[in-house]
């Protein structure tokens, strides 16, 4: 191993750190939330293992509970994830030298702080290696993991969530989410329609519904505003969730 | 808990999986293949992120009771400036004192 490939590793490594002690107690609140919502630990462990996605794992067990049908549940956790298309778009010119088959391994890593490491590193000028994505990607994953696993033993202790109050912690994280995307284009008409569709759905139509009319009504709302000029809307998604 | 697995549980993480990780390779497929998304359909993908999370703080705000309206009424207000974390424990500490105050 070169020195330069050692300093390559180390970069990922402390970096990778910094956003899994960030991310951990979404990766606890997961595998607590879901053992709440009825799935097993091995299940939840499962879900980490192979979503990787923290946004889309709690929108999923979040249904899960509600007697959703099963395609609405995958659907969900397509839209949540939608934003990573624009990721793997706006990285695509870093990694385009990667082989087909690191293309492919590094990507399924492509979470909201790989993205925006990434787009870091390229911004220094540095080229972004296979060693370093798969190192980053991994100390994040693997906390990301067993954190889901201690979520889920805790989960098993807590018979009431309300009492110790983490039944808010869901809501509240999903609004910052939703306020992490407030520089975009036409936010604030969006997230009223949504929010005005999501309240009536639920009211008329009833759950699970509320979700996908109130996504709809701020999707189609900002399909419809006018455009303002060349906005640059794949570089500006940066921030969102942890 | 008697099972580790349930079937209906293991085939929607499975597509879940599957469909999350077509959103992480759609991107890099779709823009090394075309030029140019049609400036309506970008806006409208632009949007799907805060439609989507939307629904599900909305409602619960609305219909989850006074102390959880209160709760997220102030967790808006510092999320417009702290990061998550914080927002998350502020809330938290907000929800249990109200739950003393209110019962």
């Amino acid at each position: 191993m070169t020195p330069a490939t050692k300093d390559e590793i180390r970069d990922a490594f402390r970096r990778g750190s910094a956003v899994a002690i960030a991310a951990a107690p979404f990766a606890v609140l997961f595998g607590a939330v879901a053992i709440d919502n009825g799935l097993t630990i091995a299940e939840a462990a499962l879900m980490s293992a192979t979503l990787y996605a923290g946004a889309s794992q709690l929108v999923g067990v979040e249904l899960f509970d509600h007697n959703v049908a099963p395609w609405l549940v995958v659907l969900s956790i397509f839209a949540v994830n939608f934003r990573h298309v624009l990721y793997s778009a706006a990285i695509a010119a870093h990694i385009r030298h990667l082989t087909f088959w690191q293309k492919a391994t590094s990507l399924f890593f492509l979470t909201d702080p790989q993205f925006a490491e990434t787009e870091r590193r390229a911004d220094a000028g540095i080229r972004v290696s296979y060693i370093w994505s798969l190192v980053l990607g991994l100390s994040v994953y693997v906390p990301w993991l067993c954190l889901t696993v201690v979520g889920g033993l805790l989960g098993n202790l807590i018979s009431d969530p309300k009492a110790i109050g983490i039944d808010v912690l869901l809501p509240i994280y999903f609004m910052g989410l939703v306020l992490g995307f407030r520089s975009r284009a036409n936010w604030l008409p969006v997230v009223l329609a949504s929010s005005a569709g999501s309240i009536l759905a639920l009211h008329f139509v009833g759950s699970p519904w509320h979700v996908s009319l109130g996504a709809l009504a701020g999707i189609l709302v900002a399909a419809l505003m006018p455009l303002d000029g060349d906005e640059a809307a794949v570089g500006d998604v940066v921030e969102g969730e942890a | 808990m008697d099972t580790l697995f349930h079937m209906q549980t293991l085939l929607i993480i499975a597509a879940g999986a599957i469909a999350t990780y077509l959103t992480r390779v759609g991107g890099y497929v779709f823009i090394t293949r075309m030029k140019r998304i049609p400036p309506r359909a970008e806006a409208a993908l632009n949007a799907v992120p805060a439609a989507v999370l939307t629904t599900l703080v909305a409602p619960a705000a609305v219909t989850g009771g006074l102390d959880v309206s209160l709760t997220m009424a102030v967790a808006l207000l510092v999320g417009l400036r702290l990061s998550l974390l914080p927002v998350l424990a502020i809330g938290w500490v907000v929800v249990m004192v109200l739950r003393q105050v209110i019962g």
